[in-house]
């Protein structure tokens, strides 16, 4: 009778008996010989053995519970923490021993047997110059063999301007007045903005026309040498961030607002759209354009790449510049 | 493998480790750009100075000003008002 209940009970919850369990499961299986005589004294003092062995049991379970909790948290918390620093380090170690190991199974670097040294790489150092007219074979590479590519990664730009955007802007007006949002936020900013730092500004002064020019510089001369107009524009922003930090917004919103951001990004990824869709037309076969690549290492040659970097230079200035400016204010 | 390729992955190695290792959130951002200027060395020393002005670029500049604004943001470094430099 009593293994019967006690399988059932386990078929029933799958785990161990508490002592609480147990006991119930006596007190079931017990033949009640006192009910026989069917007296209410031997019925309450049935009732009083049960009381008592309930109570026995509880103090049993809960001192049960007050080792788990003091183990939990005097010895317990010392191993976990050193087990999370063990197999943190293992890890780590497991982790640098595989990198290592992998960078060891590698071609050593600039060996003419390596397997990159194979017929594509040979026909774009062959026939790289002549066809796109560009010096600078990678230039060359990612703005006309893989144009579309490209066009995809400036499209992941803005789309990453895009989240941002929605992420931080404030609005800033609504029903013609400021929202409160927006104004603490600008109070906010003008409070810990620098003001007038005189080593700042001077600085800025001498800095940020250089800075533009050689971002300016490694755009136009991308098909040429070493850059292009993902590393210009970067550059270019990085200038502008300057002079915004120097000066503060009131003299950038001459130049730049969020409508200005809106139409440059939106013209030059039009414009990469538009000069390089004839591929579509052409079924992929965008090297025969109509476009002369003109003589290798002009400035005014290699078909449409120059256009193409500038487009490209716009949307990364425009990027950085707003995703900082976001940060700090949440508006252009 | 020439004495300076030595010299900078040995500098690299020294500040990835110092960028995490670092208490103060500022001076790890500090050794992150280091890390990212020592980087395009290595870049140019690899015979690619298109990656190396975009290291420069966006690791060394970009990236290190929009960690800047954003400990600031998140009040991680102290702002020295007037009234504490009267005190």
């Amino acid at each position: 009778m009593k293994k019967k209940i006690a399988d059932s009970l386990r078929k029933r919850f799958y785990w161990e008996l508490s002592p609480l369990d147990e006991d119930m499961i006596a007190s079931l299986s017990e033949k009640p010989h006192e009910l026989t005589r069917s007296s209410n004294e031997a019925l309450e003092v049935l009732e009083d053995v049960r009381e008592v062995r309930v109570q026995r049991a509880q103090e049993q379970e809960q001192e049960m519970y007050r080792q788990i909790h003091r183990w939990s948290h005097a010895s317990g918390v010392k191993i976990i923490r050193s087990m999370y620093r063990v197999l943190a380090a293992v890890t780590c170690l497991g982790i640098v021993f595989f990198l290592l190991w992998t960078v060891n199974t590698l071609p050593p670097f600039g060996e003419p047997e390596n397997p990159y040294n194979n017929e594509v790489f040979a026909r774009y150092v062959e026939w790289g110059p002549d066809e796109t007219g560009a010096v600078n074979m990678v230039t060359g590479m990612i703005l006309d063999y893989r144009a579309f590519d490209t066009f995809g990664e400036a499209s992941v730009l803005f789309v990453a301007a895009c989240s941002v955007l929605f992420l931080l802007k404030l609005h800033d007006h609504k029903d013609g007045k400021p929202t409160k949002t927006w104004l603490e936020a600008e109070y906010d900013d003008r409070f810990h903005e620098p003001k007038n730092d005189q080593i700042l500004q001077f600085a800025a002064k001498l800095m940020v026309p250089v800075v533009l020019l050689f971002g300016f510089y490694v755009i136009l001369n991308g098909h040429i040498t070493p850059g292009g107009g993902f590393s210009g524009g970067a550059i270019m922003g990085a200038g502008l961030i300057l002079y915004l930090n120097a000066y503060g917004f009131k003299k950038t919103e001459r130049f730049f607002t969020y409508r200005t951001f809106q139409w440059i990004t939106f013209g030059s990824l039009l414009t990469y759209a538009g000069l390089k869709s004839y591929s579509f037309y052409t079924g992929a076969n965008h090297l025969e354009s109509f476009v002369s690549p003109g003589t290798p290492g002009n400035i005014l040659s290699a078909g449409f790449i120059l256009p193409l970097n500038l487009c490209v230079g716009l949307v990364v200035m425009c990027t950085m510049y707003v995703f900082y400016t976001l940060i700090r204010k949440g508006g252009v | 493998m020439n004495l300076l390729t030595v010299i900078v992955l040995g500098a690299l190695l020294l500040c990835a480790v110092a960028t995490s290792i670092a208490k103060d959130l500022l001076v790890s951002v500090v050794i992150f750009m280091a890390y990212s200027l020592l980087m395009s060395i290595l870049w140019i020393l690899l015979q690619s100075p298109d990656l190396a002005i975009t290291e420069a670029a966006v690791g060394a500049g970009v990236t290190g000003i929009l960690f800047f604004i954003t400990l600031k943001k998140l009040h991680a470094i102290k702002v020295r008002n007037n009234e504490e430099k009267d005190r």
